[in-house]
């Protein structure tokens, strides 16, 4: 069988799981919608949120940042699996022991405010949809690569399915679709990586093949030192920045980790997840399976970003370290010039390619339409660098473009795996992107149909109405997040950086406030959410989108790492404000007191 | 259930989230941060142990702190009979 039949096989065949436990587990009221009836187990709740929460961005991009950028790219990974433990031990309990629907309903209820839940909802709306076109586009991205549609109608393709599961089973669909999805996602991400680290080490386990020792048969100058000992002397020698230390001053990489963790903590689409477990219990120990079914891949990534630079270091060069002729060099390296996310320019004139430190082209490679050269056959770039490099650091220049984005679905490729297991990577990356996008689509609908339009414009609207918006809303939102995701804004990443800092510094201290001091009014909430907000939006504004420059850094801390500085911002003037106005009145403390102990959680409530 | 019962529950209750989030704050901030570079010095199995708390150690760590945590909790809901 060819790879396109298999890939159309495996990721036809998940889609059709999908639709099917769909119609299967279809919402029938308002509560089975937003919270999937409250009576999800903790277990499969777990693996729900691991796959709600394992976006493209974990499983196509992550790999690829920490194979690039080393040491640097940590704050990823501890950042994005350390906010659960914030999550466990400072939100989650005491939120599913509140037992609404929605963030804003606790914003609104505990700071018995109308502008506060507005606030809210204006939040989770922005961050929700920042986030979801980054997966639209992910999912364009696999179709085209893998079943040689264009990017655009593999958004389609993905809008119809999400449109699916989600508008038919609201919570209680994506809750039991997601479980299926993270099984399909995991099998995805370990078998390539498996395989990948056994070729270069001859261990199983990629978690333990990061620190063992390095096969003569891969290269016999690197032959028995450990892994990261070979990276860190063939990157140095290559010009680059060690591998296992860092670029980046201490104080930003702390106040980027900070932010990633409490911005993780804060996100409404991982917190309502733990609405949906019966007891405050279980929502303790769902946060827990939850980290577990995300270690399994987040400890599988260094190695794959480790091993997968050696090899791709191994393969360009060569095993002399001289670079490899053009005609020889493999078929994925083809293939991904063909796609445009890998490119060659033969600097110095002699056939082979070569990869150093520098950037061989003047920004991304600017492709001569579909013109190759006469005598190799290597597509045509019009931006080539200058081709200078400095002799005493590296032996040549960089003639190579690697998009960060293809180290792990082009992995089974370098690693010469078979057909099945790129399709299944192809599969699995599809999961990925449509298991977060539901999980967003699902907390917009929601905004707006419980908290805008029940809670806020019309509050006399029956239940079966309110159903009927929610559907409407996710409808309309998947439209837009469709439109994002056909016209992506320039800047992904830095949007995304923005929906982390905007989440650290406006959700969590709020939330966090609210169950911790019972002092905290609505004066003090909205004066502390409003600071952090505005503060974060316009530093992260000014750096990523008005051409701020690194001089300017307050303390030296980045764009990324400002959310920290934000959620401070917003402690610091929710204390003061709420010390200078009246206590909130007494049944507000009445529920905080009550939030704090487990028992009487019961289903989640609607009013 | 008696306020004072209900304070002790809560004192106790924020006591272990300290005493978990410092060893979070630790093996994160401080190894994986403020003393990679110290820690980096010691090689143990082909890692340099502050890269190895920065990519792997710190996840194993938060991975026993919330099992740890959750036993501890259900243990301190039946000493005050708050459990459900």
């Amino acid at each position: 069988m060819s790879l396109d039949v298999l890939t159309y096989l495996f990721v036809g065949a998940s889609f059709a799981l999908y639709i099917g436990i769909a119609i299967w587990a279809r919402a029938g009221s308002t509560k089975e919608f937003y919270v999937a009836g409250g009576g999800v187990n903790p277990v499969a709740n777990g693996m729900a949120t691991a796959a709600d929460w394992m976006s493209a961005a974990s499983f196509i991009s992550l790999a690829g940042i920490v194979s690039f950028a080393g040491y640097d790219a940590s704050g990823f990974l501890m950042g994005w699996t350390g906010g659960y433990v914030m999550l466990a031990m400072l939100l989650a309990p005491y939120l599913r022991k509140f037992g609404k629907f929605t963030v804003p309903d606790f914003i609104g209820d505990r700071y018995y405010s109308s502008t506060a839940r507005t606030i809210a909802v204006i939040c989770v709306i922005f961050i929700s949809f920042t986030y979801i076109a980054g997966q639209m586009r992910g999912t364009g991205i696999v179709f085209s690569r893998f079943l040689h549609v264009d990017i655009d109608t593999g958004v389609l393709i993905g809008m119809v399915i999400v449109f699916f599961y989600a508008v038919m089973g609201g919570m209680k669909g994506i809750t039991y679709t997601q479980v299926a999805q993270y099984c399909v996602l995991i099998f995805a991400y370990t078998v390539p990586a498996v395989f990948l680290v056994m070729n270069i080490t001859g261990h199983i386990l990629p978690q333990t093949g990061l620190g063992a020792t390095v096969l003569d048969s891969v290269n016999p100058a690197w032959a028995d030192k450990p892994v990261l000992v070979v990276l860190d002397e063939v990157v140095r020698d290559l010009g680059f920045h060690e591998y296992t230390t860092g670029t980046k001053t201490t104080i930003d990489m702390f106040f980027i980790t900070a932010a990633l963790m409490a911005g993780t903590a804060g996100l409404p689409h991982v917190i309502v997840r733990f609405f949906t477990v019966p007891t405050v219990k279980d929502a303790r120990s769902s946060a827990g399976w939850a980290l577990l079914f995300i270690a399994i891949l987040y400890t599988a990534v260094p190695a794959v970003g480790a091993v997968g630079r050696l090899n791709l270091i191994n393969t360009i060069n060569g095993v002399d370290g001289q670079g490899t002729p053009y005609a020889q060099m493999p078929k994925w390296f083809k293939n991904w010039e063909t796609s445009g996310l890998l490119a060659w320019y033969d600097h110095n004139g002699d056939g082979k390619v070569q990869y150093a430190a520098g950037s061989a082209f003047k920004g991304k490679p600017a492709f001569d339409g579909e013109n190759r050269g006469e005598e190799l056959k290597q597509r045509l770039v019009t931006n080539p660098s200058s081709g200078e490099f400095d002799a005493s650091k590296q032996p040549f220049a960089n003639e190579v473009f690697v998009d960060r984005d293809i180290m792990v679905l082009a992995n089974p490729e370098i690693a010469a795996l078979p057909d099945w297991v790129i399709a299944l990577v192809a599969a699995g990356a599809v999961a990925a992107a449509l298991s977060t996008a539901a999980g967003l689509l699902l907390v917009i609908s929601t905004a707006i149909s419980h908290d805008l339009l029940k809670k806020t414009l019309k509050p006399d609207i029956g239940e079966k109405q309110e159903l009927l918006a929610a559907r409407l809303a996710s409808v309309a939102a998947i439209c837009v997040a469709g439109y994002f995701g056909l016209n992506p804004p320039g800047y992904v990443a830095a949007i995304v950086a923005l929906a982390f800092g905007l989440a650290a510094a406006s959700f969590f201290p709020a939330i966090l406030m609210g169950i911790f001091s019972k002092r905290m009014n609505k004066e003090g909430a909205i004066a502390g959410m409003v600071v952090g907000l505005t503060t974060t939006m316009a530093y992260i504004v000014y750096f990523k989108f008005m051409g701020g420059t690194k001089d300017q850094w307050f303390l030296g801390i980045s764009a990324e790492g400002f959310g920290t500085v934000g959620m401070l911002l917003n402690f610091a003037v929710a204390f003061v404000v709420s010390n200078m106005t009246p206590p909130p009145p007494a049944e507000i403390q009445a529920i905080v007191e009550d939030i704090r102990i487990p028992r009487g959680a019961g289903v989640a409530q609607d009013h | 259930m008696k306020e004072e019962q209900a304070i002790a529950y809560w004192k106790e209750n924020i006591g272990l989230i300290l005493r978990y989030l410092a060893i979070w704050f630790v093996v994160s901030y401080g190894c994986g941060i403020l003393f990679v570079d110290a820690l980096n010095s010691i090689h143990l199995f082909g890692f340099k142990l502050g890269f190895w708390f920065a990519q792997q150690g710190s996840i194993y760590v938060f991975l026993l702190l919330l099992v740890l945590y959750a036993r501890s909790m259900s243990a301190l809901d039946q000493k005050y009979d708050v459990h459900e």
